[in-house]
């Protein structure tokens, strides 16, 4: 009994969090498309501030992790290809896995770990310095001022971030291509781009905005979920990584499944 | 009693009318319905000590917390039953000062004055510019407009959120501990500010605190709480002379014995019984 009650109370919590990030997405969705018609401004240069820190910022870290995730991956793929004789195949191997999936996934773990928490942590902190509250009295609404600005942000930026490193996972595995595989830069670019479709790429892409929304919903929910006190804005950190984490996997699970069953035979 | 030509509409020139207000977190009941008025153009002081529920009082009153029942009516109309729109044209005309004075970190202290102006008015740059300047000037912070909240000591914090609580000249401006934290000089200069701004423009204004010197420096009015309950109503002569015994023992600072247990402090803040033990 204690047994399916624990497990009853996790799915309703589950499921009730859940909600409150749709609520949250749902209120910025309505500030960003919405209250413009209605006479309302939206601050567009908060939303460029974001993405230059969200976007920009990452570059550098994502350029690294991808490079070096495509490398790899050709070691990976290699290690196996070459029982099979089918070598030259590790560029496809490398394009395919990289755009679908590593490439967005990867983007994603990092901006969870700079921009998600930061955003939990900015919110918190100005929770607990009552900031959130001096907006509320100045009739300028958190979620209009503060929340919706990093969605567009990250609507955007996602997708530009996870091409770019689509890119650099493939030079990564261009890297053992040309130095081990017998191809030279040309070659193994070619056939990179003889093995993807443009379906590849694009599922990729959407899952990267899907990414995106749900590590600013985290992110921005935890920040105003934070408590009294400056610990909480510990605890809202760690929460916004631990569960983004989670629910970008999650989703990503979901959108594969569903790519998949949709595809072309 | 003064009355401005914005307060016409005020019946009886009361800017805030508070009926049988109750509010509750949770279970618990934090305000027992009070009821009061706040004359306009006056300073309503709110005394009380620590867990008495003027915080609690004071953002119900900003609309920050909801009612559990009872009104506030504010400009001749019940805020609870404002829509979202109507609440936030409301809150233009409001202002409040919060204790640690929530300056936006990330903004200078300029442009967190002009914030509400840039986003709630059509005035262009320059305008706005020129308010921030005179805001700044009324609370003595000229020259301060480049600075960020971090850079300021705890005193100009406090003067400059007050400058940005006046940006929208407010017809109702709101203190929470204005002197909470400063030292002694620092603090009076604050209730001379407050002082200043009521001889210039005849605000109404309601201020939390439990600075005794401050609270009889500046106040029209005052009410003391104590539990969540009024147990005095009057102008500081009045409590001055009150004989009632919570009002002797907090103008008087004789201590109560300590709180040693966990259900003594949560009937001390609500003075209810306290609930079977779980």
């Amino acid at each position: 009994m204690a047994l399916t009650e624990t497990i009853g109370e996790a799915t309703i919590n589950g499921l009730a969090y859940v909600g409150s990030l749709a609520r949250l997405s749902g209120g910025a969705a309505r500030a960003v498309v919405i209250d413009p018609f209605r006479g309302r401004k939206i601050r567009f240069s908060r939303a460029i501030h974001q993405a230059m820190s969200v976007g920009v910022g990452a570059i550098p870290i994502v350029s690294l992790i991808s490079l070096f995730v495509g490398t790899i991956l050709a070691l990976q793929g290699a290690y196996q290809l070459r029982k099979l004789g089918a070598l030259q195949l590790v560029a496809s191997a490398v394009a395919i896995v990289m755009t679908r999936e590593l490439g967005p996934l990867m983007t994603a773990i990092v901006v969870i770990g700079r921009s998600g928490s930061a955003f939990a942590a900015e919110i918190g902190t100005m929770k607990v310095n009552e900031e959130i509250d001096a907006l509320e009295t100045m009739a300028l609404e958190p979620v209009h001022f503060l929340v919706a600005p990093k969605f567009v942000a990250m609507a955007v930026m996602m997708p530009c971030l996870t091409t770019w490193a689509d890119f650099m996972g493939v030079a990564g595995g261009g890297l053992f291509g040309v130095t081990n595989a017998g191809f030279t830069w040309a070659s193994y670019f070619r056939a990179t781009l003889d093995a993807l479709v443009l379906r590849d790429i694009f599922t990729g892409l959407i899952k990267s905005v899907m990414f995106g929304l749900v590590i600013t919903a985290v992110g921005c929910q935890e920040g105003l979920s934070t408590g009294l006190g400056s610990e909480e804005v510990g605890r809202s950190t760690t929460a916004a990584v631990v569960k983004s984490i989670f629910l970008v996997v999650t989703v990503d699970l979901v959108f594969t499944a569903l790519f998949y069953f949709t595809a072309p035979q | 009693m003064a009355m401005e030509q914005t307060h016409e509409d005020d019946p009886g020139g009361v800017a805030i009318s508070v009926r049988n207000l109750r509010v509750n977190y949770g279970e618990r009941e934090i305000l027992h319905g009070i009821s009061f008025d706040v004359p306009a153009g006056e300073t309503m002081v709110i005394l009380g000590g620590s867990g008495s529920g003027k915080s609690t009082l004071l953002r119900t009153l900003v609309g920050l917390e909801q009612p559990t029942s009872g009104e506030i009516l504010m400009r001749g109309r019940n805020v609870a039953l404002l829509s979202k729109s109507e609440r936030n044209e409301l809150r233009k005309k409001v202002g409040m000062s919060f204790q640690g004075g929530a300056l936006f970190g990330s903004m200078t202290v300029g442009e967190n004055v002009a914030l509400p102006l840039r986003e709630h008015t059509p005035l262009d740059d320059s305008t706005i510019q020129i308010v921030v300047r005179l805001k700044l000037d009324q609370v003595g912070l000229s020259g301060f407009e480049d600075y960020m909240p971090a850079q300021l000591s705890g005193g100009m914090k406090k003067r400059a959120a007050i400058a940005r609580a006046l940006a929208m000249d407010p017809e109702i401006l709101f203190f929470d501990e204005p002197s909470a934290g400063l030292d002694p000089i620092i603090a009076a200069g604050i209730d001379e500010l407050i002082l200043k701004l009521k001889k210039a423009f005849r605000m109404t204004m309601v201020v939390v605190t439990h600075e005794l010197a401050s609270a009889f420096l500046i106040a029209d009015r005052m009410i003391l709480l104590d539990k969540g309950n009024i147990v005095a109503n009057g102008t500081p002569e009045e409590l001055r002379g009150s004989k009632q015994q919570r009002v002797r023992q907090f103008m008087d600072r004789i201590p109560e014995p300590e709180l040693n247990a966990e259900i003594d402090y949560l009937q001390m803040l609500t003075g209810e019984n306290p609930p079977e033990r779980r």
